[in-house]
């Protein structure tokens, strides 16, 4: 089974994951997206215009940013005839923006495309809430200096003051109205996940990621330089001192007081962008181009919007069956870290005979993804999941261990807010 | 209508009566007001004043711009009171009747719009800006050593108040289109796909100027004393009147004949055969001849990669993205590469004024520290430390993985390009490029010749200097080329003095006073004490190093880049003490050595001719524009 066409990955490269401090980060969601791909396009054998197209993956672009992908790909130098657009699958944004490429290159509309997610969490807007549009309204239709007096005699302070915010909302299922981390608590009350699990597991999140730096395992990262010559060069979000105690003095953030979900053992809100080069068979050879692995399949799957993060199990199953693939087939995965619990809940629901029987449809369990193979080298809590970028970052990541470590087999898969699954399989040459 | 055959003007007619009449002078690819074309024009108002039009418009047939200026080659004819007279009434009678005229007039301004051109459109009675970065306005005669003499000087303080006129017409500076309606110089500033439409419109609506505000119509009526004297003071800051007497003349006219020239027949004798006119004249030319060097190649540049982020490097990449350019920037680390980033960012921030496309340019510029550039780039420039073998390593890896087509150059100042050039298996496509330090602000770049450079990458480089609008000269092959060879014993000099126990301020003093943008003691903090030792010792191996220059090189003082050199240096600024009286004769005494090397290397052949020589000195050091350069001030 898989794709009917070989799709070859060239290359691949992101940013350094910038956590969000306070306030807008140093670079828009374009900037760093324009930073990585004129970069990553540079050390190409193929001119940037002679790419079939632009596809970029972004949640949430600014005002200023409409159509993300089109403005990127212009400001990259890739000229005016080369197309460029702009896809949105919530966390799945960047993975999404492959399979367009996938799709296209399938059809052959397309032979070599640029594909990849971004988002500038840091830089997500505060908006004026419905009380104050209205209010706006009156004014602009105010049209004596008396009528404006009257209109201004109306405003109400605390209702300035209490803007939406942008980031909150576009965390919060729009169906359900769950924020994303009551979805989380409701695999960690499902499966029976405790604070202690949930908190080891993001201890081991930042320690993967540490080893990985000390051992330069991240070198699809390009550093980027901001307005002021600061370069920012590594992940930023990842703490050399997370520890039990550590996670231990959080308090629940998403079902205050009494839940388990906090800060600590969910992703960060960060700032980063991840691109993939995707060519035909034909492109490899008329440009001479030296393919370092293969997507060769990629599924799509609906859950439940209220256990969104059981995405990765409903996408992966159907996957792995189609391509007669078992759980030890895989020598490396890469399954989003959204939530330490989320992961976790995905583990116990393949684990789980109960489930695998009435969700899935299978005989029983489906098995058990040995730690040792699993986001070996750190995931989303350590390194934070701007959410656009994280899906194609894990199918270039994969990639990455599985040429380190000699693996054949990966899987990159990813919850989506909304509940959604997708998942993709990458192999290498 | 009678057949008018003008040579240069052509007449358009609309269905409602406006006229058009398009400005394209025979021949040229810029409009300039030769005696012809004003001659036409008084045939063009004749004409009108016989048929009077419902309106007339006035536009240029050239994509260059509007209108350049007057026509400076018939500067160079003024040799008698008559004729400078004879020129200043010619336009300030015509534009005075072109005022007059009782049909509405409009002047659609897009492209450049200078001098004689600005005051055209002053005497039109609207005057509509298109909104381009190209499109400039601006009275630049004070930089010829003249003035506005046909009009500018009456009706830019009328039309946008006194204090911003005069600030235009003393800098010589240009303002862009939006700052045009903002000081109410123009009615309107348009995008170009609506300025015909905007045009009729306009000439035909029966409005009137913006008036002058309050406090801008009392310092240009009432107070215009005060507002004369307040600006003579500001510009006795920036110019000698003994130097440049012709913003002192601006003002004078200004305050006492309105604008009028002709009112003081003998100023405009004074100022028109002036020396400093003739000389800033001179300095058009030599800089004309310079651009002209970039023309015998159609070699076009899309992608720079510069090998070498340090100042000069870093700063000929951003010079290169600013001009349009796609720069790729190499260096060890991208750390070396990041305050390279950082410096272009204020570049185009300071010189692009619209955000979207100060962005572009910052994104025209890559680093890449793989170097993945070279085998794009058209031009390759290194500007790596100056030491031979890693020099040499760095050109044979380039060398080969450049395009046949591409540009091999060397920004060294101090080593041989003969030298440079064995390691390379074709010494023949090595070429110098050699820019000056800040980039941004030099506007001279030699270009060497070596002697084992191929003619037509010689030609190609000084066409690429022309496409990224520096003034390319070309050299040949020696220690120093020119500028940094006849400065060397010229600073050198100024130490010696240092020796014989006069304060730098007084030797720095003694300078300015000459003429000179900086002062050599300052400038040889500028540069560096380690470079002054470095090139001292190339360029005059025959002399000792100074003693004061020894003592403060061994103890570190640097100068600016280490904060103390000749001088303590607070925010980038050197804290200098008073000078002392000048001693007689002390400008002669120190600029002679440079005077001197100027002459030998013309004689030696380093530098084509004199006029070229003086072009390289004053576009490369800055000396003093005002003498004509070196060579034409020591003729006298």
């Amino acid at each position: 089974m898989g794709f009917e066409k070989k799709i070859y990955i060239i290359d691949g490269a992101r940013s350094p994951f910038l956590k969000a401090q306070k306030g807008p980060g140093p670079f828009s969601a374009s900037d760093m997206a324009t930073q990585i791909g004129r970069a990553l396009l540079l050390r190409q054998k193929f001119a940037p215009s002679d790419l079939s197209e632009v596809i970029l993956g972004c949640a949430g672009a600014s005002a200023d940013e409409t159509n993300i992908g089109r403005m990127v790909a212009l400001r990259m130098g890739c000229g005016e005839k080369v197309p460029g657009w702009t896809v949105m699958r919530n966390c799945a944004s960047g993975m999404q923006a492959l399979d367009s490429a996938i799709a296209n290159i399938i059809t052959g509309r397309s032979e070599l495309v640029m594909a990849g997610g971004v988002d500038a969490l840091s830089r997500a807007p505060l908006m004026y809430n419905d009380k104050m549009v209205g209010w706006f309204a009156s004014l602009i239709g105010a049209k004596t200096p008396m009528e404006k007096a009257a209109v201004f005699a109306k405003l109400k302070v605390p209702e300035v003051l209490n803007p939406v915010i942008g980031l909150m909302k576009g965390l919060t299922d729009p169906v359900v109205g769950l924020l994303m981390g009551q979805t989380a608590e409701n695999l960690a009350w499902k499966f029976n996940i405790t604070r202690q699990e949930m908190d080891e597991y993001s201890v081991q999140s930042h320690q993967r990621v540490l080893a990985a730096q000390q051992s330069g395992y991240f070198e699809e990262i390009i550093p980027i330089i901001d307005g002021d010559g600061k370069v920012y060069a590594a992940d930023d979000g990842v703490r050399p001192d997370a520890s039990m105690a550590g996670m231990a003095k959080l308090k629940p953030f998403f079902d205050k007081k009494y839940g388990n979900i906090t800060a600590a053992n969910s992703s960060q809100i960060t700032d980063g962008a991840a691109w993939l080069i995707l060519a035909s068979e034909e492109a490899v050879k008329k440009h001479k181009l030296k393919p370092i692995g293969v997507i060769s399949d990629s599924e799509w799957a609906g859950l439940d919007p209220a256990i969104m993060g059981l995405g990765p199990v409903h996408a992966t199953t159907p996957l792995m069956q189609r391509n007669n693939l078992k759980i030890e087939d895989i020598d490396a995965w890469e399954l989003n870290e959204a939530f330490a619990a989320q992961v976790i809940g995905c583990l116990r629901a393949w684990e789980s005979d109960e489930y695998c029987k009435k969700e899935l449809g299978l005989a029983g369990a489906f098995g058990k993804i040995d730690a040792e193979k699993l986001n070996i080298d750190g995931g989303a809590v350590a390194l934070g999941h701007p959410v656009g970028a994280s899906g194609a970052r894990i199918v270039l990541h994969v990639l990455q261990i599985l040429r380190r470590n000699g693996g054949k087999k990966g899987i990159a898969t990813i919850c989506i807010g909304g509940g959604l699954g997708g998942s993709m399989l990458v192999e290498t040459i | 209508m009678t057949e008018l055959n003008l040579k240069n003007w052509r007449l358009e007619n609309d269905e409602q009566g406006i006229i058009t009449a398009i400005l394209d002078k025979a021949g040229e690819n810029a409009n300039t007001l030769s005696k012809e074309i004003m001659g036409e024009l008084a045939i063009l108002l004749d004409e009108f004043d016989k048929n009077p039009p419902k309106a007339v418009i006035f536009r240029s047939g050239k994509a260059a711009g509007f209108i350049a200026g007057a026509d400076i080659n018939e500067f160079t004819q003024l040799d008698s009171k008559e004729k400078g007279l004879e020129i200043i009434s010619r336009g300030w009678n015509l534009f005075n009747r072109l005022a007059d005229v009782k049909y509405p007039t409009l002047a659609l301004v897009r492209g450049h719009c200078l001098g004689g051109g600005l005051e055209l459109a002053l005497a039109c009675k609207y005057f509509l800006v298109i909104d381009e970065p190209s499109t400039k306005m601006g009275l630049p005669e004070v930089m010829l050593g003249i003035f506005p003499g046909w009009g500018g000087m009456k009706r830019l303080p009328e039309r946008i108040g006194a204090p911003q006129a005069l600030d235009m017409m003393l800098s010589g500076k240009t303002i862009d289109a939006k700052k045009a309606k903002k000081l109410g110089l123009a009615d309107d500033c348009v995008p170009p796909r609506v300025m015909e439409m905007a045009a009729k419109q306009l000439v035909l609506s029966g409005e009137h100027h913006k008036k002058l505000g309050l406090v801008s119509q009392v310092l240009s009526g009432p107070l215009k004393a005060v507002t004369a004297n307040k600006a003579r003071e500001e510009l006795a800051k920036k110019a000698r009147p003994e130097h440049y007497p012709a913003p002192y003349a601006i003002l004078d006219i200004w305050e006492k004949h309105d604008g009028n020239a002709l009112a003081d027949p003998n100023l405009i004798d004074n100022i028109i055969n002036s020396k400093t006119a003739r000389n800033l004249v001179r300095v058009f030319f030599l800089q004309e001849r310079l651009k002209k060097f970039g023309a015998q190649s159609d070699f076009k540049a899309s992608h720079v990669h510069v090998v070498g982020a340090g100042i000069m490097g870093g700063d000929i990449a951003a010079w290169c993205a600013l001009r349009g350019l796609k720069v790729t920037l190499q260096d060890t680390s991208v750390d070396r590469i990041a305050p390279a980033i950082g410096r272009a960012k204020k570049l185009f921030d300071r010189r692009i004024k619209d955000p979207l496309l100060a962005r572009d340019a910052f994104d025209r510029l890559v680093p890449d520290v793989a170097g993945d550039g070279v085998k794009d780039a058209d031009v390759v420039i290194e500007a790596i430390f100056e030491n031979l073998d890693a020099k040499h390593k760095l050109l044979s890896s380039l060398e080969k993985k450049v395009k046949a087509s591409a540009i091999l150059a060397t920004n060294t100042s101090s080593l041989k390009l003969e030298d440079l050039a064995t390691i390379l298996k074709n010494p023949a496509r090595l070429v110098g490029i050699h820019f000056f330090n800040p980039v941004a602000q030099m506007p001279l770049v030699e270009v060497i010749h070596a002697e084992t450079t191929d003619e037509k990458t010689a030609k190609k480089a000084l066409a690429f200097v022309k496409q990224i609008d520096k003034l390319p000269l070309p050299v040949k092959s020696a220690p120093g080329f020119l500028v940094n060879a006849v400065l060397a014993p010229y600073m050198l000099e100024a130490m010696c003095s240092v020796d014989e126990g006069i304060s730098p301020e007084t030797i720095d003093e003694a300078m300015l006073a000459f003429g000179m943008p900086i002062g050599p003691i300052e400038l040889v903090d500028t540069v560096g004490l380690d470079i002054a030792m470095a090139a001292g010792s190339q360029i005059s191996a025959a002399n000792e190093a100074p003693k004061c220059l020894l003592e403060k090189f061994e103890k570190g003082n640097l100068g600016k880049k280490t904060g103390v050199g000749f001088y303590k240096w607070v925010d980038g600024k050197a804290q200098k003490g008073k000078p002392s009286e000048v001693p007689a004769g002390l400008a002669e005494r120190l600029i002679a050595p440079l005077l001197e090397r100027t002459q030998k290397l013309v004689d030696e052949g380093i530098v084509g001719d004199a006029d070229l020589a003086d072009a390289g000195v004053i576009f490369g050091t800055g000396f003093a524009p005002f003498t004509g350069g070196p060579l034409n001030y020591s003729v006298g």
